[in-house]
């Protein structure tokens, strides 16, 4: 117990990056609220895990995966117009689009994928909202030639079409999962009743830096990369580190993996952009779990979660199926109460707009979950200086959002 | 360990003088309603349950099949929290006082509601025991202590994945008894071999004087008095759920034929459990 006051009070004093404690707990937050079946396995996968970390040819291959199949590291890039444009602080993109799959989920699946290996597990299941983490775990399930089966909430197979088809391309079962509101949340409940049934042979790959630990910090940790990247390329580009960092939440997986290595430079203003569908004063009409939830616990941590007063989950909305979970990784839920991280929400039509805005000037298209970040860019640059230097993360590209987008803008297609 | 004698210890103390195991069985507060709900805990006792469970519902249950899922949709549908349901608990001592009653859910609800205030307001409304299915032993010190200090008992559950390094910790802190859960899975799924229950339930008696009784995946009286064998005692859940939809009208409303269904059904398994 000692130590453990003592880890906690230099954590207070010196570090925001030495989470979580040996039990999985970000101050409150975190843990492992999970049934006694899925305990023991918990307990292995995190062994299993800190062996990984700590072996340097699993070091190596994950890194080589990175590049040569994952094609990092991903560019930062300085656009130009969008910063004319806006008129303040010089913008710079952090290219996670143009990754292998078209978003940052492959950096965890591919770690991920090579513990389960690692761990003999011979049958992969994941959740997916946008299918974003969905095609990237079909992907390396592929690529291993392992059994995927992937727990998609029936409201997100319809309006994530183009992404159910990559999956089935690429080998993966997709179970539609019709209870609640058919979306993220109870797609991750479906995928713990699979695992709880099949915990002997199944891995369960987790896409968010969420769920009980060891996930939130192995999933963070595989993100981290983006960070990491991110202050050597503007070293090389500027002489120096951004000065503001901005991410869009759902989970938080892109986020913290851009945040994490920048925690402890205390001069980086770092900004989370939830999700605010309809506006957060609309009740269960946001994403927004941070800035219009409370603490409880749900898929095995305790985090902010939409809720009503006798503990029930809400279903949220946003027009983004990838931040449309009423929860958030437990690490963002610890950085909102210390104050080290400001967390903001966009609305669906801000983010719409930021979509539209970043398109026609950058001959990029983001997708709907990034664009809610730009709309935070779009508000927050021409407040700062030319000389401040921003980077936001382009977590996914938009093609799988284009019939979304079409239907909003009324365009035909 | 609890100092205070809980009405589960008095009841199975009675029940072994019996030579008779328990039969204990679940079902949702305020399904489908509240005042059928309440009808339905009078209707177990009377048809020969020794022990009640008592589902607090969640949006999320994620260790349950699609029957009791079902079951916890119906009753927030109709208006259920947790404040109904203590009162819930709190009719049915006025009426019955030996009873044994466990609350069985998931933590969030509690959480919100406030642990502290949660075991206070528990133990005045005469509940026995707590299952939280989502709090595992290690983490003891958020829920477990505090319930055992009101003089609850936190009731664990064991299952075919906690190895023998593993059982010490889990029996730890446990109370009142122990539930074995017969199969990697989820409530309602299939019936467990009942050889391959007997040798873990011989496994988990001897590490603990507790009672240890098993549930998951029972549904008729002839499945409970082949799993019972060697055990403390059977849950019976899904079945009993299941009983409930089937019996609602097609407007998803109660009909006469719900508490009766139910009753039937207890009794089959009760009249199984005894037959000697």
């Amino acid at each position: 117990m000692a130590t453990k006051s003592i880890k906690a009070a230099e954590a207070a004093l010196n570090s925001f990056a030495t989470g979580p404690d040996d039990r999985g707990f970000f101050g409150i937050f975190g843990g492992r609220f999970v049934a006694e079946t899925l305990m023991p396995l918990i307990l292995d996968l995190e062994r299993a895990y800190e062996a990984a970390k700590a072996d340097p040819e699993f070091q190596r291959e994950l890194t080589d995966l990175g590049l040569h199949y994952a094609g990092r590291p991903s560019p930062l890039y300085f656009a130009e117009r969008m910063t004319a444009e806006l008129g303040g602080a010089k913008i710079y993109f952090k290219r996670e689009e143009l990754n292998h799959t078209g978003s940052h989920k492959i950096n965890n699946c591919l770690g991920q994928i090579l513990l389960a290996r690692r761990m003999g597990k011979t049958r992969i299941i994941a959740e997916t909202g946008a299918g974003q983490h969905g095609v990237a775990t079909a992907t390396v399930c592929a690529k291993y030639g392992m059994p995927c089966e992937v727990y998609m909430g029936a409201t997100d197979v319809e309006r994530q079409a183009p992404n159910v088809a990559r999956m089935a391309l690429l080998g993966a079962k997709i179970n539609p999962v019709t209870s609640g509101a058919g979306t993220l949340k109870d797609a991750m409940n479906e995928a713990l009743r699979d695992w709880v049934t099949n915990v002997r042979d199944t891995y369960y790959l987790i896409g968010t830096a969420a769920g009980p630990h060891p996930y939130p910090a192995m999933v963070r940790d595989f993100q981290a990369i983006i960070g990491r990247e991110v202050r050597e390329q503007m070293m090389e580009a500027e002489g120096r580190l951004p000065d503001t960092l901005v991410a869009c939440i759902g989970g938080g997986s892109n986020a913290i993996g851009l945040f994490h290595p920048f925690l402890d430079d205390k001069d980086v203003a770092i900004y989370g952009v939830e999700a605010g569908g309809h506006g957060v004063d609309v009740e269960n009409g946001h994403a927004a779990s941070m800035t219009g939830g409370s603490p409880g616990v749900l898929h095995g941590n305790r985090t902010y979660l939409l809720q009503d007063g006798d503990g029930q989950i809400l279903e949220g909305h946003s027009i983004s199926a990838g931040l449309d979970y009423p929860g958030v990784g437990p690490e963002h839920s610890w950085l909102k109460d210390i104050g080290r991280v400001t967390y903001v929400p966009a609305t669906d039509a801000e983010a719409l707009d930021a979509l539209t805005f970043c398109t026609r000037l950058e001959g990029i298209i983001p997708a709907l979950e990034s664009s809610h970040a730009l709309a935070h860019v779009k508000r927050l640059a021409p407040t700062l200086p030319n000389e401040h230097l921003l980077v936001v993360n382009i977590s996914g590209r938009g093609d799988k959002d284009l019939a979304t987008v079409a239907k909003h803008l009324g365009m035909k297609i | 360990m609890t100092k205070h004698e809980t009405r589960i210890d008095v009841r199975f103390a009675a029940l072994k003088k019996q030579k008779r195991p328990a039969l204990i069985t679940f079902v949702t507060a305020g399904d489908p309603d509240l005042e059928t709900s309440a009808a339905i805990l009078d209707e177990l006792v009377k048809a020969g349950a020794d022990i009640i469970e008592l589902g607090m519902p969640f949006s999320d249950p994620m260790a349950d099949g699609p029957s009791i899922q079902a079951s916890s949709q119906r009753a927030l549908k109709a208006g259920q929290n947790m404040i109904k349901t203590l009162d819930m608990v709190r009719a049915f001592r006025a009426k019955d006082d030996a009873t044994p009653i466990v609350l069985m859910g998931y933590y969030n609800p509690i959480y919100v509601y406030g642990n502290e205030r949660f075991l206070k307001d528990a133990k005045a409304a005469g509940v026995d025991g707590l299952i939280v299915v989502d709090v595992p032993p290690e983490a003891d010190d958020e829920l477990c202590l505090p319930a055992l200090k009101a003089g609850l008992n936190f009731i664990r559950l064991a299952t075919p994945t906690t190895d023998a390094k593993r059982l010490p910790m889990v029996l730890q802190n446990t109370s009142g008894f122990v539930y074995y859960v017969s199969i990697t899975g989820i409530t309602g799924a299939a019936a467990p071999v009942a050889n391959d229950v007997h040798n873990e339930v011989k496994r988990i008696k001897s590490q603990t004087s507790l009672p240890v009784v098993v549930g998951f995946g029972v549904r008729t009286g002839e499945q409970a008095r082949a799993i019972a064998r060697g055990a403390d005692g059977v849950v019976v859940g899904s079945a009993i759920v299941s009983a409930i939809e089937k019996s609602l009208g097609s407007n998803g409303k109660p009909t006469e034929a719900t508490c009766e269904s139910v009753s039937r059904l207890v009794r089959e398994l009760s009249s199984a459990l005894s037959a000697d």
